[in-house]
């Protein structure tokens, strides 16, 4: 007990403290973060009006996000599978890192959700006994039960190994084994039940396909790593956390593996709609081509695509992938790429046309974009403070000091003090 | 619901108001599921929107909660061959329903469209042209940029008289399917199918998650993007608490057969306009009544029937 009472108040004073470079990066990130709120408080007085929403085309940048972040979120199990599953020593280090950042992502998942509701002040409707839970009919009800879980397992796992880190003691396999491998299923469910929330909706062919779930999962342990190798290579340069080159070199050849295939479905799903081109193909023509001159995606369609075949081509390489100047960049053209894919240029062509064949547009307000990067910056705001509390753990700059430690350090302090005290 | 008058209760002492409305609005907030209310709660919670209503548009407001009749299942049937795309049938839904009128595109909302044709697609001097070329677009102003219009059809069209010797004429609006996908893919089960009928919404308990807008496959709903805008005047104030009260932003809404009408035994407004008997409507359960008798007698056929919603929106040609 008094262990964990000592964790939560080292762990605060350590995460608050920090260089005037940190201080800068979350003064920024928290004035981006006040913008999202002032867009936040516009949606909730004038309404949604302030986006570029209509009853065409109901669902855009926040739903892109939302589905996209699902993805980074179970995108930290190609962290957590090797190492537990397959042992990996350097992948078994940086663990906590990966369930940090699916905490993060989880977190971001959620202020989208909020960003995307016409009511978010009636959530609570939602809520089991108090509200109307409408299980197993709503998808979407599926989605909000396998993301909290998927929340409250890593939070679990991630801050009980932290603790156990933090106080020197051994890990209690016998709990925190099973909560792993629970948390490794449920990685793949949370992407599998974000996909049947758009792939079980007869009325949007563009998306009425089983390759959905298996697409999404690929994309997402590409995306995911991609953005977990950055995440390292600024850990290893502004930290004294050294993440060893084995760790990083496996989520390569996972990115690899993941992008290719991810490749081969979207190339595969072109071939299978665009040569019978039925009416049903007219969202991905639309996205391909354009549709009746409104071509606003097609640009974006091609540069994702563009991005993700050079980005799949260099982690093919393996002295590219193996090289660090290059990998960043190859990291930042499959990240960028799948977010453009999966993101935009998957939720948006579902709209068009309409079921009764409207072609319409979308375009994002000011406010829906300033929105969308504010809660961005919260969720980086967010991960900094939890890498930083876990990195100082690991490396033993927050450590337990049992009573007698601490005030032998206080005596030495105090007696410093005195001694200089009277001079 | 447990405890849902106490916590409306506790809500209007916390709101410490005089104000009638205010405290009316205080208490919606935490008002429960309407179709899970004892009729107690119903009852209450209709006076507090009466009173809301009719201050707001300073007019004596009711707000209707006739329930299901036994022995009636509603039903819809339009002859397509009569339409002459007149597009009454849409101006009377919107006065009768009180949607949103507003002059910017996302403060319009119309449940009903009138999807124009193009006839003699398959005429002989456009044979020879291969693959239609743009399928007779016209661009048609939708939300914040010129749109255009394909293929099924187009219903902003602007013709000097009606009909047009060129066109057909295809109404369409929520089908209110026995299998509806939006009522299954609804989180809260704010919107459901009424016993005699009807799939309706519940605006006070929806959190305008728009999922039933991408399950629906006849784009029959709508999403209040804003306030409506609802002129006090132009407000109608006979309402029914499922039917055509006034909304509120952020949550959807469709056609609902009028029910403010139809539970009164009257037609639905779309009916009562068509100036060509287009529309048909009454209690499938009748043998005799005129739609009973179209489905025995007409050839008829339902939208999309490959999706297995079941619509009881008929469609026939004599």
């Amino acid at each position: 007990m008094n262990k964990l009472m000592s964790f939560a108040p080292d762990y605060v004073r350590y995460i608050i403290k920090g260089s005037t470079k940190f201080y800068a990066w979350m003064a920024f990130l928290a004035f981006l973060s006040s913008i999202a709120l002032y867009g936040f408080y516009l949606q909730n007085t004038e309404g949604l009006i302030v986006t570029g929403l209509t009853s065409q085309i109901h669902e855009g940048l926040y739903f892109a996000n939302l589905v996209f972040l699902v993805g980074v979120a179970a995108g930290a199990v190609t962290i957590v599978f090797p190492a537990y599953v397959y042992h990996h020593k350097a992948m078994h280090e940086v663990t906590v890192l990966g369930e940090m950042l699916a905490i993060t992502a989880v977190i971001m998942v959620m202020l989208f959700v909020f960003a995307h509701m016409g009511r978010p002040d009636r959530l609570w409707h939602m809520l089991p006994f108090i509200g109307i839970y409408n299980m197993p009919g709503s998808m979407l009800a599926w989605d909000v039960l396998v993301l909290n879980g998927y929340l409250l397992l890593n939070l679990i796992c991630g801050f009980y190994y932290l603790y156990t880190k933090y106080t020197g003691g051994e890990v209690n396999r016998k709990f925190f084994m099973p909560l792993v491998y629970t948390s490794i299923v449920w990685a793949l469910s949370i992407h599998t039940v974000t996909a049947f929330l758009i792939s079980t909706l007869p009325a949007r062919p563009m998306w009425f396909h089983s390759m959905m779930p298996i697409r999404f999962i690929m994309t997402a342990f590409a995306a995911g790593p991609c953005l977990i190798i950055l995440i390292f290579m600024i850990i290893r340069k502004n930290t004294r956390m050294w993440i060893q080159d084995e760790a990083i070199n496996l989520l390569s050849v996972i990115i690899t593996w993941c992008l290719g295939i991810a490749l081969f479905l979207t190339l595969s799903e072109i071939v299978v709609e665009l040569y019978a081109r039925t009416e049903h193909a007219n969202g991905l023509y639309y996205l391909m081509f354009g549709l009746h001159d409104l071509t606003r995606l097609v640009p974006w369609f091609w540069g994702s695509l563009i991005a993700m075949l050079v980005a799949f081509a260099m982690f093919l390489i393996p002295s590219v992938r193996t090289n660090y100047k290059l990998l960043p960049v190859a990291c930042v053209l499959g990240f960028g790429g799948i977010w453009v894919e999966k993101g935009m240029g998957l939720v948006v062509p579902g709209f068009i046309p309409t079921p009764i064949g409207e072609v319409t547009e979308y375009y994002p307000t000011l406010i829906e974009i300033m929105m969308s990067i504010g809660l961005w910056a919260m969720g980086f705001f967010i991960l900094t403070i939890l890498l930083k509390g876990a990195i100082g753990i690991l490396v033993g700059d927050v450590r337990f000091k049992s009573a007698a430690q601490a005030t032998s350090n206080d005596v030495a302090n105090s007696g410093g003090i005195a001694a200089h005290g009277p001079t | 619901m447990l405890g849902v008058s106490s916590l409306m209760g506790a809500g209007a002492l916390m709101a410490q108001s005089d104000n009638a409305q205010a405290a009316a609005e205080w208490a919606e907030h935490f008002q429960g599921n309407y179709r899970l209310m004892s009729p107690q709660e119903k009852a209450e919670a209709r006076a507090r929107l009466e009173r809301r209503y009719s201050a707001e548009y300073g007019k004596k407001v009711t707000v209707d909660g006739t329930e299901a009749q036994p022995g009636v299942l509603m039903g819809y049937a339009l002859n397509v061959r009569k339409c002459i795309g007149c597009r009454r049938c849409v101006k009377a839904c919107v006065e009768e329903n009180n949607q949103s009128r507003g002059e910017k595109p996302g403060e319009r909302i119309e449940w009903i469209q009138v999807l124009r044709m193009e006839r003699g697609e398959f005429s002989k001097d456009k044979m020879n042209q291969g693959y239609p070329e743009g399928l007779g677009i016209q661009v048609g102003g939708n939300a914040y940029t010129p749109a255009g219009q394909v293929l099924e059809g187009q219903y902003h069209y602007e013709p000097k008289a009606v009909p047009e010797k060129e066109a057909t004429y295809m109404p369409i609006a929520c089908m209110q399917c026995e299998k509806p996908p939006c009522v299954k893919v609804c989180p809260v089960r704010t919107t459901y199918r009424e016993a005699d009928g009807p799939v309706v919404i519940d605006y006070n308990w929806c959190i305008g998650c728009r999922m039933c807008m991408s399950a629906c496959p006849y784009w029959a709903r709508r999403i209040n993007l804003t306030n409506p805008v609802l002129p006090n005047e132009a407000m109608n104030p006979v309402t029914h608490y499922l039917g055509n009260r006034p909304r509120m932003r952020g949550v959807v809404e469709k056609c609902h057969w009028c029910l403010q009408r139809t539970r009164k035994g009257r037609y639905p407004a779309c009916v009562e306009v068509c100036p060509v008997g287009a529309r048909k409507f009454g209690n499938l359960l009748d043998p005799e009544s005129e739609v009973s008798l179209i489905l025995a007698r007409k050839n008829v056929f339902r939208l999309k029937a490959e999706l297995n919603t079941f619509p009881k929106f008929f469609y026939f040609y004599d």
